[in-house]
């Protein structure tokens, strides 16, 4: 092992470290937040994926979010009824006669998981395998992936009756049995939300390090020189696709239990955008610059938005600007070492290469 | 089904398919020629409405329409060449980098507009003469409707004869089909790039007048129809004008037909279905540029 390895290693462990022992020194409330914003930071992870290392931008991650937030949802929905209830209340109040059977399926909690994880992806596949198949990418493919984001908003708030409308799915009450209300339980859901973040960003690493990432970032690069290469690039896009949108399902789904709701307003276009600032912050092509850009950004957010709700805007709509402008390469850029450079050349190699 | 009923709703989608056609017009002259989507051209329709909104108080009677139709169409211009020259110009190798850069400056436009006129929107009256309607066939057609049809088809032939017949419509042509080679026999095309983009923008403003004849104008009215206007761009192919009009009226069309069997949010998700069905068979959109280019 290298010396600079051995600084990464040591330095993740202790970031590890200090993140793990945070129910120690932050208040509960800033404790629930940073688990919140931890959840968020695998859609982030998504799009570093998507976008940074595969050149695709997609702008409705928020359907992905959505769907396994909602998945979720409805199982709390389910497990949270009371004795001789047989639906959610807003259900009974909108007069549907029986659950249907895409409720009733998350009943069981494996098939929730599952559901979960598979749903979002799922969703992703169909849709890039349609799309990308016919090589409809760049602009167009963000535009589409955008009107797809309103359709679901819309859905969901128009079908009142099965998704709980505009107010979408909220007041849960216990999780495999634990009461999510408990402090100890909320400590816990810490803990796994960030033992989940840093799978997933064990998980990121090995993907963009294999051969599949380096075709991946090929593909983004020139296209049509890998098809001359005799590779294929729809399947690394449909697959990519799929992995980002379940990053963002099981990130949708962690928020849920963290914020006790999903609804269309967490989903629509303009969160689904806002999701992009956060990888664009951290620096597009960084697994950890993804983390770091989602707790950045939501905790500006968060403070801001309280003190002045008109300012937040502006400076939202400045970061759009200035992270393409100025910081192309985001928080991840202003550290040498961060992000998924090659190391660097030394001495004569790097003069040949220059 | 009712007959009346269904010619009604054709009639319904031809007038929203005109509300595209303003809308996306401009979107696409400048995605042919430079390849960008402006996220805020929304915006610039937004700040259509409120100029046609200040017009009238200024200009009361039967001339504040087309008195407010022009003031928008400056105003659209200005914003829209400002916009090319501060931002997307710099951009303008990077497509997906403009679409995230024109997204920041319309929330800023948003909410500068909730800053300035308040969030609640606001109304212009429609003149008197365009509050009835006219009965053509046994239908009654609402006068603003048919109105909108004919700024519509008016913006259409105005554009496609300044294309066609002008010399600056000719510029325009020519850096459109090979951009380096208008650029070395002479063609100044930055200059050209901000025409186009002021010009689009201006007919982006004409469309925020013809939104605030039809409803109250608020900071996020622009964005409640591009979305779909941007789809319409797709359909249309590469900027081509007759392309866009047409993906404009079949889009107002499937989703007013589609009104027929299922509400209002389901037919948003069988546009989109459509165009992403139409796509699989079109993937160049209505009107395909032939061309043996690689990546267009």
């Amino acid at each position: 092992m290298s010396s600079s390895m051995l600084i990464k290693a040591v330095g993740a462990a202790l970031l590890v470290l200090l993140a793990a022992a945070a129910p120690a020194y932050l208040s509960s409330y800033d404790l629930s937040l940073t688990g919140r914003f931890l959840a968020l930071s695998l859609t982030a992870m998504g799009l570093v994926l998507i976008w940074g290392q595969g050149g695709i931008l997609s702008l409705g991650q928020g359907v992905f979010f959505g769907l396994g937030g909602y998945v979720l949802a409805m199982h709390l929905k389910l497990v949270g009824l009371e004795t001789g209830e047989v639906m959610p209340d807003f259900m009974v109040w909108s007069g549907v006669k029986a659950l249907p059977w895409w409720w009733e399926v998350f009943r069981n909690p494996l098939v929730m998981i599952l559901g979960v994880l598979i749903v979002p992806a799922l969703v992703a596949a169909a849709f890039g395998w349609l799309v990308f198949r016919r090589r409809i990418g760049g602009v167009y493919f963000a535009l589409i992936t955008q009107a797809l984001a309103l359709a679901f908003a819309t859905l969901l708030i128009s079908q009142q009756a099965m998704t709980g409308g505009f107010n979408g799915l909220t007041n849960y009450k216990t999780l495999f049995g634990f009461n999510l209300n408990d402090e100890t339980v909320s400590h816990g859901l810490y803990w796994a939300t960030l033992a989940i973040v840093v799978v997933a960003l064990i998980c990121g690493t090995l993907l963009l390090n294999s051969s599949f990432g380096k075709i991946l970032r090929a593909t983004r690069d020139n296209t049509n020189r890998v098809r001359f290469l005799g590779y294929d690039p729809t399947p690394y896009k449909i697959v990519t696709f799929s992995v980002a949108a379940m990053f963002a399902g099981l990130s949708g789904a962690l928020f849920a239990l963290h914020a006790g709701v999903i609804s269309p307003a967490l989903i629509g276009v303009v969160p689904s955008i806002e999701m992009v600032i956060w990888a664009a912050v951290g620096g597009r092509t960084s697994l950890i610059g993804a983390v770091a850009g989602a707790l950045l950004v939501n905790f500006a957010k968060d403070k801001i938005s309280t003190e002045l709700p008109a300012f937040w805007l502006y400076m939202l709509g400045g970061m759009f600007i200035l992270v393409v402008t100025v910081l192309p390469k985001g928080l991840a850029g202003m550290f040498p070492e961060g992000g998924f450079k090659l190391p660097a050349l030394s001495g004569r190699a790097a003069k040949a290469v220059s | 089904m009712d007959i009346g009923f269904l010619i009604g709703q054709i009639f319904n989608g031809l007038s929203v398919g005109s509300i595209y056609i303003l809308a996306a017009l401009g979107l696409a002259l400048s995605f042919g020629l430079m390849r960008v989507i402006n996220m805020a051209h929304g915006e610039i329709v937004m700040f259509g409405g409120y100029v046609a909104y200040l017009t009238i108080k200024v200009v009361p009677g039967p001339l504040g329409i087309p008195a407010a139709m022009l003031a928008a169409l400056v105003v659209g211009g200005v914003l829209g060449a400002v916009l090319e020259t501060t931002i997307v110009r710099r951009l303008a190798e990077r497509p997906l980098e403009t679409l995230l850069a024109t997204w920041g400056v319309s929330l800023i436009a948003q909410q500068a507009a909730r800053d300035l006129f308040g969030a609640t929107g606001v109304s212009v009256t429609a003149p008197p003469w365009m509050a009835g309607a006219i009965d053509i066939g046994g239908q009654s057609m609402p006068v603003t409707r048919l109105f909108i049809m004919l700024v519509a088809g008016l913006a259409l032939g105005a554009l496609a004869l300044l294309l066609t017949k002008t010399r600056i419509g000719l510029l325009v042509r020519a850096a459109n089909q090979d951009r380096a080679t208008a650029a070395a026999i002479g063609v100044n095309v930055r200059h050209v790039d901000m025409f186009v983009f002021a010009l689009g923008s201006g007919v982006a403003g004409l469309a925020g007048v013809i939104l605030a004849l039809l409803g109250p104008v608020t900071p996020t009215v622009g964005q409640s129809y591009i979305v779909t206007a941007f789809l319409v761009v797709i359909l249309g192919g590469l900027g081509s004008i007759a392309g866009t009009a047409i993906a404009a009226i079949l889009i107002g069309l499937v989703s007013a037909l589609a009104q027929i069997f299922v509400d209002v949010s389901f037919s948003t998700v069988i546009t989109l279905l459509f165009v992403i069905l139409f796509l699989q068979f079109r993937p160049q959109g209505v009107v395909a540029v032939r061309s043996r280019a690689l990546d267009d």
